[in-house]
């Protein structure tokens, strides 16, 4: 879940600034604007959730949509995320639950001033999107008592069997008729326009195709992307606010040009301290990032030349890459089956199906597990993940742990510690003579 | 303690230490094709498990009876206790005796746990219940409906013979009978709390877990009227607490005791909540499956796993506070427990809006130590009771 602005690098001039970083920045920066004026213009605001967002359906309404987790990483990528953190932990919050939450909350009680330094409105909706993650039911509990305003509640089933029942469409398709659109009608003013819907639809479908392409890039090599560090920033205008607008196809057409030209020139991937010069491991990454030390972490992996070539963190918000795209000729149930399919969604025996074909299908050496503390809907059984992959790829595993936000659970010597040695063991099986 | 008493009590508490599901076995023994469903807190519909012939088994960890071995290494420092001992108990063959396993909508570890189970125990029954969050009957009753069908089609095929309308009507009577034993108990326990201390009463819920539903109910009957009759009973100057956020992972037996010896009467808790989930009765007549339906959309209590919009946690709380005569609140739950940590604050706002004392502390179901807790408790007796006389 990502809306960063493209990578800082320390010295700028070594960092190619890429068409696509600069349109990206100018695509979050006018969205906060946005979201600034929003009470002046009398535009309505929804918060809503990443995983199971239903963008297309809240820009037909006219309705601008505000993300929490978004807001959250992006305070944890500007160090703000530690004080609001505490602030909430003094109001009462458990240090136990999720920072994101804690977050959220303490840069509400701080004057909800966004991480880009805008004010941010209060909701004139919450729609909750319940998807993956049983912590977002109790996150928009709060928000409703704190603001005071109606919620909009999506149940979607969890798919532990790996399957789209019909059922459960139907079930989700029936919220949206009679709880989630008639909520949105009462906020916005308007009615519910499908061939609106279907037309944002249809654009979303086509900056899906495009991301898919940038994603599966990878499996060149060697790979013009990270697709974890990286890919963070190239689903970010996906998963957030620009989902079925024509900024979004623009951004994933020039995005997918850029990086079928690194493919051409055969280079690695842009980062932070540079290009990526020589690919010495490609990895695939489980868990979401580290965002309080999210540069310094990613430098782990630069340094060593470390390439994540998959990332089961930039499927969160949909899993366009095994096939999914929204159809606009069955708006309702294509937005049912986008939000059943997120991973996080996903049971535990087809979360290990998709990290298995993604070593696999993109030449992994090896893959790492981030497990954050604040994330159960993640990390429950991912050291079952490590012992499934292990046994059934032959490939080993690596096993770190930090947090989303909280600055006080990045270790760093500890995770650059136990990445070398994983990295180094690699490298040991590498070279050790083949077995008869 | 009298002797018809002191049997009874020694029968709960057999129960409750029985981790290897012996009293199972025994049951599936007597006759030849029986069979077992476990289930994980907090609610199933055992109705349906029952009608089919097969016995419906509460899991609840292994609270501080239970060496971890194994089930440590399948989970990281920050999350809660009950699934490594619920994995350890699998693994170490104590739930051999079941047939199949439910893993109910609570939170995010429950619900990967089943997954888990799945990639572990791969030739057994496995589902996840996810029950709505949408209590419109035409939404997520007609869900609801669905999924109650599929287990029904499940457990019928498991018992090798449909499962009834008759035989889930009966069942539901059953399960009637079984809800309102316990809420008689608790009523029982509201206003003599000194007859029926909840470290006793405790124990016959749990019996509830292993036991068929006649039997516990028998079970209860004989409690509440063995209990009321002992005279060595007397009311103590104790303070009158409603205890929160004990309703998954489990609190051991020594926390229960410490809080009655800190000088509290617990009349009201969330504990074991699945037995009680559903208010009234189901009705008996028409379509028995619409019945469970429409009893869980509208006869739930309010629990923390459950989508509650309009503060309704809150106003259960001081409800129950007030309609139990009780003079605070202690929330007590599990380390790293989701559901009751991330409501908490709702539920103190709300108790501070009405005037209620409240305390908060954190355990484990391997806890052993309660002297921090005990101290914690008294005091907090101690200040209401001032309070209350002030």
């Amino acid at each position: 879940m990502s809306t960063a602005s493209a990578p800082k690098p320390d010295r700028a001039a070594d960092v190619q600034k890429e068409e696509s970083m600069r349109l990206q920045k100018q695509m979050i920066a006018g969205h906060y604007e946005d979201l600034e004026r929003a009470p002046a213009e009398g535009r309505k605001v929804v918060y809503t959730f990443v995983p199971g967002n239903l963008t297309e359906l809240l820009s037909s309404f006219d309705l601008l949509p505000n993300l929490p987790e978004i807001n959250a990483l992006q305070s944890g990528m500007r160090k703000l995320s530690g004080d609001y953190i505490q602030e909430a932990e003094k109001q009462g919050h458990s240090e136990d639950v999720c920072t994101y939450v804690k977050c959220d909350i303490g840069m509400l009680k701080k004057g909800n001033i966004g991480p880009t330094g805008r004010k941010l409105p209060p909701p004139d909706l919450l729609l909750l999107s319940y998807t993956g993650c049983f912590t977002f039911m109790k996150w928009f509990e709060l928000l409703r008592h704190e603001y005071d305003c109606p919620v909009a509640m999506l149940h979607v089933p969890y798919q532990s069997d790996g399957r789209i029942h019909p059922h459960h469409v139907d079930y989700i398709v029936q919220q949206l008729r009679t709880e989630v659109i008639p909520k949105l009608e009462q906020v916005s003013g308007r009615r519910y326009d499908e061939a609106r819907l279907q037309d944002s639809l249809a654009l979303s479908a086509r900056a899906e195709d495009d991301l898919v392409r940038v994603l599966e890039s990878a499996k060149a090599r060697p790979s013009p992307i990270d697709a974890y560090f990286g890919g963070v920033y190239y689903i970010g205008p996906m998963f957030s606010a620009f989902r079925g607008t024509r900024e979004g196809v623009e951004y994933y057409r020039v995005l997918r040009a850029e990086i079928e030209e690194r493919v051409r020139q055969r280079l690695g991937p842009i980062t932070p301290d540079g290009p990526m010069a020589e690919e010495r491991y490609r990895l695939v990454v489980e868990g979401p990032p580290n965002w309080t030390s999210f540069r310094e972490f990613w430098k782990m992996f630069y340094d060593e030349g470390a390439v994540v070539v998959a990332s089961s963190y930039t499927k969160v918000g949909g899993l366009y890459d095994r096939g999914f795209r929204h159809d606009p000729a069955r708006p309702l149930e294509s937005l049912a089956e986008y939000c059943l399919g997120c991973y996080t969604n996903l049971g535990l025996p087809s979360r290990v199906d998709l990290l298995e074909a993604y070593l696999r299908d993109y030449g992994a050496d090896g893959f790492l597990i981030n497990s954050v503390k604040s994330c159960n809907s993640f990390s429950v059984g991912q050291l079952l993940i490590l012992r499934q992959l292990e046994e059934r790829t032959g490939v080993p595993g690596g096993f770190i742990e930090s947090d989303l936000v909280d600055p006080r659970y990045f270790s760093s010597g500890n995770i650059k510690n136990r990445i070398e040695s994983y990295l180094q063991m690699l490298e040991q099986k590498r070279r050790a003579p083949a077995q008869p | 303690m009298r002797a018809e008493l002191a049997a009874l009590v020694q029968r709960a508490q057999q129960l409750y230490d029985d981790l290897d599901l012996a009293t199972v076995r025994a049951w599936k023994d007597a006759e030849p094709g029986r069979k077992a469903v476990g289930y994980l807190p907090i609610y199933v519909p055992r109705e349906l498990i029952d009608a089919a012939g097969m016995l419906p088994v509460g899991l609840l960890g292994g609270g501080d009876r239970l060496e971890i071995i194994r089930g440590d290494a399948y989970f990281q420092s920050y999350i809660c206790h009950l699934p490594r001992s619920t994995i350890e108990l699998a693994l170490s063959h104590r739930l051999d005796a079941l047939d199949g396993m439910l893993f109910p909508s609570i939170c995010d570890v429950i619900r990967n746990l089943s997954g888990m189970w799945a990639l572990l125990f791969p030739d057994r029954y496995v589902r996840y219940v996810d029950v709505p969050q949408n209590y419109d009957p035409q939404v997520g009753g007609a869900y609801w409906r669905r999924e109650l069908e599929q287990l029904r089609d499940d457990f019928g095929r498991m018992a090798g013979r449909p499962v009834t309308d008759d035989a889930l009507r009966q069942s539901i009577e059953t399960y009637n009978l079984n809800r309102r034993a316990i809420r008689d108990l608790y009523e029982a326990r509201s206003r003599h709390p000194w007859l029926y201390p909840t470290s006793e009463l405790y124990l016959f819920l749990r019996a509830g877990c292993l036991l068929p539903p006649q039997e516990h109910t028998q079970l209860l009957r004989a409690y509440l009227q063995q209990a009321a009759r002992e005279s060595d009973r007397r009311e103590q100057d104790q303070s009158r607490v409603v205890l929160v956020g004990m309703f998954c992972e489990q609190p051991p037996l020594g926390l229960l005791l410490t809080l009655e010896r800190a000088g509290c009467w617990v009349v009201d808790d969330d504990l074991l909540l699945g037995l009680r989930w559903l208010r009234g009765d189901v009705p008996l007549d028409g379509d028995p499956v619409d019945n469970l339906v429409q009893a869980f959309l509208s006869e739930s209590v309010a629990a923390a796993s459950r989508y509650e919009p309009e503060g309704e946690r809150g106003r259960w709380l001081v409800e129950s506070v007030r309609r139990n005569g009780a003079e605070g609140v202690i929330f007590c739950a599990p380390s790293f427990c989701d559901p009751a940590l991330l409501e908490q604050p709702l539920l103190t706002a709300a108790l501070d809006r009405a005037g209620i004392a409240h305390t908060q502390f954190k355990y484990s179901e391997d806890t052993g130590q309660f002297a921090v807790i005990r101290e914690q408790a008294g005091t907090f007796s101690d200040s209401i009771r001032l309070w209350s006389e002030a």
